[in-house]
């Protein structure tokens, strides 16, 4: 199966964002489109505050848009204006986040950080706390189950963050910079395994990154300049360059 | 799993360290209100002890206890030959010094008359006044003992039974002796210029003077039918029990009660502005934490119920402890802290309201953020 036959997870048309008005106002996106195809793997690339992290969290029905389209996994979720009371559902059923700083809470230990977001979505405890385990097995952490996140190094965090972001097998997976806290290694690794999550689960990701130790592990890299894309979202991406 | 839990957990030492400190404000709201019900109860018992009906006292006062009374002795026996009247009795009141285990002593000593109403009921040890001079039943705050001698005035009294919580409106335990032991001891304490008078007999307020009569009327006829008779009588004014324990309330305490409230309520409000504050901030610090949550997809009702849970823990927690400092504290105070039931319970409702009050500040701060502020390093 091509690229091309495959659903269309998002479809961004024409979105803006500016933050503040006047002398203060700096656009942070102007007239972005985009589309992505599950099993994508794409890269937003760009110098700092050109818009990056604005874009996934405009993804991630965080940030509200001013102006443009949205429409994620075939349901329209802005025009104009949110389409959906429920975005916080939205994102705990469809989107994975994997943010720039971990954000795990605090208080829970490793295996409830994952096991949270797994109830918030209708799991029984014991089923919440087995699927997390089997995440944090298969991130290769299991071994930190108990630990609080305060006990963890960056890595280790970066990796309980990750299953979290997966618990819920959402179809969408927005990572902003998931590899800027790991040593080149890891950061492979990491990679590879959103690689093998997004064919197995027919999810997209997209990647905020500056590494390009592994820009070899995308299949598109999209270029952000001043909130403007000027993507090479073609065939000519690194992944088949 | 539950959130409010976990993060308390979390910070327990520091969860449990608040709870203490509101704990103790708790506990001194708890001993205001415990304070304030000790000195009503305390007003009273020494009007309810004798048991009376009907309360015989000097015209134009409100004595014995609100005002100073002072009526002729032998009021006893016409009140005694009233209808309905079953007993009578002479009581006399008046607070002394005296000097025991090394220090003074300030007692209420009652006087009156062993066999007639006005003796006082339930002895906690020994027994009731049987010579007619120099035995006393003494409170049980005056640290007496059975068998104790003590010195009032000229003479040297022996302590032969107790009773317990018997003071005055302010404090002074009470000591019973008997009425004519009383009445000489009344002369003995007189300042010396009324004392001569009083010795040459040309005072119109003989040795013979009581501070009331009181009497136990029978059951099947109006106590303040007896008084209304009474009060037609020259000089006597005449008041039932009720009507003598509403002056108490009314007159004694009341002033004590305005002071107390007072206090109670700038107590209140204090403690109702530091749970607030208490809580705000424990909000405020976890807002991080709620946009977290926010963005992994929390509902608005998992982060109301973190807040609001760990609001009524905290208050729940404070009430509690704070009761269980009074009961352990209470008997150390100088004087009686009585608690009822109902009244924890409503400081109980109180602490609820004021809790879920301040809690909806948090709430209100909680669901304005901006899930976005989660993301800043
Ligand atoms: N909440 C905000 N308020 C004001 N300005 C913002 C906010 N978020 C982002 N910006 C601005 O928008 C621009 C794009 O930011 P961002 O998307 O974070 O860039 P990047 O992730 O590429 O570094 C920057 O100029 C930044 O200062
Ligand atoms: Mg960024």
């Amino acid at each position: 199966m091509s690229t091309r036959d495959r659903k269309v997870l998002i479809e961004i048309d024409g979105v803006s964002k500016h933050f503040g008005e006047g002398d203060t106002r700096v656009d942070a996106l102007r007239q972005v489109s985009l589309d992505i195809r599950s099993g994508e793997v794409v890269a937003l690339l760009g110098p700092s505050g050109s818009g990056k992290t604005t874009l996934l969290n405009v993804i991630g029905c965080i940030v509200e848009p001013a102006a443009g389209r949205l429409t994620i996994d075939g349901e329209d979720v802005y025009n104009g204006r949110w389409l959906r009371g429920d975005l916080r559902r939205l994102r705990l059923d469809k989107i994975g986040f994997i943010f720039q700083f971990h954000n795990l809470l605090p208080f829970l230990d490793t295996t409830d950080n994952v096991a949270l977001v797994l109830e918030l979505a209708g799991k029984t405890r014991r089923q919440a706390r087995e699927r997390a385990v089997e995440l944090l097995e298969y991130l290769e952490i299991g071994h930190r189950r108990d630990a609080m996140p305060a006990q963890l190094s960056g890595g280790e965090a970066q990796r309980v963050a990750i299953a979290r972001a997966l618990a819920n097998n959402p179809r969408i997976i927005l990572a902003d910079e998931p590899t800027a806290a790991l040593d080149s290694k890891r950061a492979g690794i990491v990679m590879d395994l959103l690689r093998k999550l997004a064919a197995e689960q027919d999810a997209c990701i997209i990647a905020v990154t500056h590494d390009e130790k592994i820009f070899d592990r995308f299949d598109h890299i999209f270029h952000l300049r001043d909130g403007r894309l000027n993507g090479n979202g073609g065939e000519d991406g690194a992944a088949t360059g | 799993m539950n959130l409010a839990y976990r993060d308390v957990r979390h910070n327990l030492f520091r969860f449990l360290l608040t709870c203490f400190g509101l704990s103790l404000l708790m506990a001194v709201v708890l001993s205001m209100i415990g304070i304030y019900n000790g000195l009503v109860v305390d007003a009273l018992t020494i009007a309810r002890a004798p048991g009376a009906d009907v309360w015989v006292v000097e015209e134009g006062t409100r004595g014995p206890f609100a005002e100073a009374s002072r009526i002729p002795a032998d009021t006893r026996e016409s009140v005694a030959r009233l209808h309905g009247v079953t007993a009578a009795g002479s009581v006399t009141y008046q607070t002394a010094e005296a000097d025991f285990a090394g220090g003074k002593l300030r007692l209420y000593v009652v006087g009156h008359e062993p066999g007639r109403p006005g003796a006082p009921k339930d002895l906690v040890a020994g027994r009731p006044i049987a010579r007619s001079h120099y035995e006393l039943v003494a409170d049980t705050r005056t640290k007496l003992e059975l068998g104790d001698r003590l010195r009032l005035g000229r003479n040297s009294f022996q302590v032969v039974g107790l009773v317990r919580n018997h003071v005055n409106s302010g404090g002074d335990p009470a000591v019973y002796i008997t009425l004519s032991d009383a009445q000489t001891l009344q002369f003995e304490l007189a300042p010396p210029a009324a004392r001569l008078r009083i010795a040459r007999g040309g005072s119109v307020e003989g040795t013979d003077t009581v501070n009331a009569v009181i009497a136990r009327v029978d059951p099947n006829i109006s106590a303040d039918a007896v008084a209304d008779t009474v009060r037609r009588w020259k000089h006597l004014a005449a008041m039932s029990q009720a009507g003598q324990e509403n002056l108490l309330t009314r007159s004694v305490v009341d002033r004590a009660r305005r002071q107390i409230g007072l206090f109670m309520a700038i107590l209140l409000t204090v403690s109702a502005v530091v749970i607030a504050l208490i809580i705000y901030t424990m909000t405020m610090e976890k807002l991080k934490q709620i946009a977290t949550l926010k963005l992994i997809g929390a509902p608005d009702r998992t982060i109301v119920g973190l807040i609001v849970q760990q609001a009524l823990a905290l208050g729940g927690i404070g009430w509690a402890f704070g009761l269980g400092v009074v009961m352990l504290v209470k008997d150390y105070f100088p004087r009686r802290v009585v608690l009822e039931p109902e009244n924890a319970l409503v400081l109980a409702g109180i602490i609820a309201a004021v809790c879920i009050l301040a809690s909806g500040l948090g709430v209100r701060a909680a669901l304005k953020i901006d899930p976005a502020t989660a993301l800043g390093g």
